[in-house]
């Protein structure tokens, strides 16, 4: 938008001035923008490199005195701090192989063979993907309790797969049709099986878009909040979002661990998406805009 | 576990060499039909489990009184629909779900086409382009509960952003914006707005990108000003990938509950209670999880009439 104003209030200036103008326009528009974006986020890491008594100073400094890494040792010295980052490894790495494991071997069926129903259960996967969390938690409580699952990691892997799996399966599906049927019929033509043609020819030749899902769906399970906070009861089976609230409620005012404890557990995810941006907004898009 | 199908697909797969050819041919085909089930069998499992067996839990749990919680529940008719219906913080919910996913929506709608197409812009270079990308993707890249105490503590009575708006005069004390309740349902929107923007921005840039420059020439040729492209080349242009975006942003918030329940719990006064949070506290602080299922089958159905609106909107294209 900030490319257009200008342009259009000025008819009668020369091309010179006006691409200067729109220049000036666009980076004024560029800054504003990463204001708006990075400040919150700049403030939150300058929070954690404070000492506790001058998160509120007045006025607000950037960089004080006392600064330190003192909050983040509070976090990595704390036991039941790292417990949470245990946990939430544990679950996200077990949904992420599980969940790219079922996927396939449902992709690879929808991809590459023509059943009765297809149409019918690949629309039942689709619409999973938009049931609200809030309606299934409450009969997952009851299912998850009467499974013996309740406060468990099973329970919270389980539970966590219907996010991920609906995604993954209409992805590599996707991945897969674009890869020519040729290559694993050429291994039925010599007496192999489905089975062998899906190992050998179309598993290793889809590690890129595998890993795409693998990412997404690495995000989704640590990032889960609600069923994490629903199904699991004791301090040792929380995960990362549960532990930043639990720090919240136990010591209100240790502001400078909590932003400390939101940077160390988004870290796992800024480094996952600074390395496979490409590919994975790429797949993103792709997935949101056609499946 | 989820390699156990292997086995009968591969015993299927290969016919016993001993038997009569007519009917191993024929076994052969019955056992080739079944070969996609058996590759679907973990997710159909999965599916059921995860989605049809709790929608039918959580349907009958709405019709009966004393779920999970006691031994014998009984059979309650509408009792709790018209309990949930005529509370009158339920309806509450649905008014600042409905404000909270509207705003959000137009906002997140705005400032991504606004970033999305200072980013396509000709005059950047692509570092620039992709520096400033990047940090126009961070609010979405961390979690909710992440993005709940950055706010908390920026909002707070005695934070940065009371002290902004004070040294610009706006606001002469600070402003408790989080506890009072004329004020939180707007800044939990705004939280929300700032989380959720990149995602349409992301779209929005791939949709630009995909728009042939031809189209941008023979508008030129016609001596269009770059308003008017905008208004008749790129608008319809993205128009497909904006409602899509629009009705899953809409479906998306209206699940939102980490934020809210973080930022506010649903007060003051319910005053940020949606439908979620409403739902929520009924089941797991009230332990009234028969009125919190007819609660939750009512969000059910009004998302899956945005969901038929998503569907047939896709058809379309």
């Amino acid at each position: 938008m900030a490319t257009v104003m200008p342009d259009k209030a000025a008819p009668g200036m020369t091309p010179r001035t006006r691409r200067i103008l729109m220049k000036t326009a666009l980076f004024l528009g560029l800054a504003l923008g990463a204001i708006f974006a990075g400040a919150p986020v700049l403030w939150m890491l300058s929070t954690s490199f404070k000492s506790n008594g001058e998160v509120f100073e007045n006025p607000p400094k950037l960089i004080t005195e006392n600064f330190s890494l003192d909050a983040y040792t509070a976090i990595l010295t704390n036991g039941a701090q790292l417990r949470f980052f245990l946990n939430s490894y544990i679950v996200a790495i077990a949904v992420t192989v599980l969940t790219l494991l079922v996927a396939l071997l449902a992709a690879y069926a929808f991809s590459r063979f023509t059943f009765p129903f297809s149409k019918t259960i690949n629309a039942v996967i689709v619409s999973v993907q938009a049931v609200p969390p809030i309606t299934l938690v409450i009969p997952y409580f009851g299912l998850v309790v009467g499974l013996g699952l309740y406060n468990t990691y099973p329970g919270l892997i389980l539970t966590h797969m219907v996010f991920t799996l609906p995604y993954a399966i209409i992805m590599l599906t996707a991945y897969f049709n674009t890869l020519p049927k040729e290559l694993d019929e050429s291994v039925k033509v010599d007496g192999g099986s489905s089975w062998t043609a899906l190992w050998r020819i179309l598993v290793p030749i889809s590690v890129p878009g595998m890993i795409a899902v693998g990412v997404y769906t690495f995000m989704i399970s640590w990032n889960e909040y609600l069923f994490a906070l629903s199904l699991t009861r004791t301090d040792d089976m929380r995960t990362v979002p549960i532990g930043i609230q639990l720090l919240m409620g136990q010591h209100s005012y240790e502001w400078n661990q909590m932003m400390a404890m939101s940077i160390l557990g988004s870290i796992p995810v800024l480094i996952l998406f600074l390395v496979f941006q490409r590919r994975f907004i790429g797949g993103l898009t792709s997935g949101a805009v056609k499946a | 576990m989820t390699t156990a199908p292997a086995d009968p697909i591969i015993k299927q797969d290969r016919v016993p060499p001993s038997e009569p050819p007519a009917p191993a041919a024929k076994r052969s085909t019955v056992a080739r039909r079944l070969i996609p089930f058996g590759y679907l069998s973990p997710t159909i499992v999965l599916i059921a489990l995860l989605m049809i067996v709790p929608i039918v839990m959580v349907i009958s749990y709405s019709f009966r009184d004393n779920v999970i919680v006691q031994e014998n529940s009984v059979f309650a008719g509408l009792a709790n629909y018209t309990e949930v219906l005529t509370d009158p913080d339920f309806l509450a919910a649905i008014k600042n779900t409905g404000i909270f996913i509207t705003v959000s929506m137009v906002a997140h709608l705005l400032l991504g086409l606004g970033f999305a197409m200072m980013l396509n812009s000709p005059l950047l270079g692509n570092v620039t382009k992709s520096l400033f990308r990047v940090v126009y993707v961070l609010p979405w890249l961390f979690t909710i509960a992440v993005i709940a105490v950055i706010w908390r503590l920026l909002l707070d009575p005695s934070g940065v952003v009371n002290y902004v708006l004070n040294a610009l005069g706006l606001i002469d004390q600070g402003v408790d914006w989080l506890g009072s309740p004329s004020t939180a349902l707007w800044v939990v929107t705004f939280a929300n707005i700032w989380s959720g923007y990149p995602f349409f921005m992301i779209s929005l840039l791939a949709g630009l990108q995909g728009i042939p420059g031809e189209l941008y020439e023979a508008a030129s040729v016609d001596g269009a000003s770059p308003w008017r492209k905008f208004v008749h080349v790129t608008l319809p242009q993205l128009r497909p990938v904006i409602i899509s975006m629009a009705v899953l942003d809409l479906i998306w918030t209206s699940q939102q509950f980490a934020l809210i329940w973080m930022m506010t719990g649903g007060g003051p006064l319910n005053s940020t209670e949606m439908l979620s949070t409403f739902t929520y506290k009924l089941a797991f602080s009230e332990y009234e999880f028969a009125t919190a299922s007819a609660s939750a089958v009512i969000v059910l159905l009004l998302t899956m009439i945005l969901a038929f609106f998503y569907v047939r909107q896709q058809r379309e294209r």
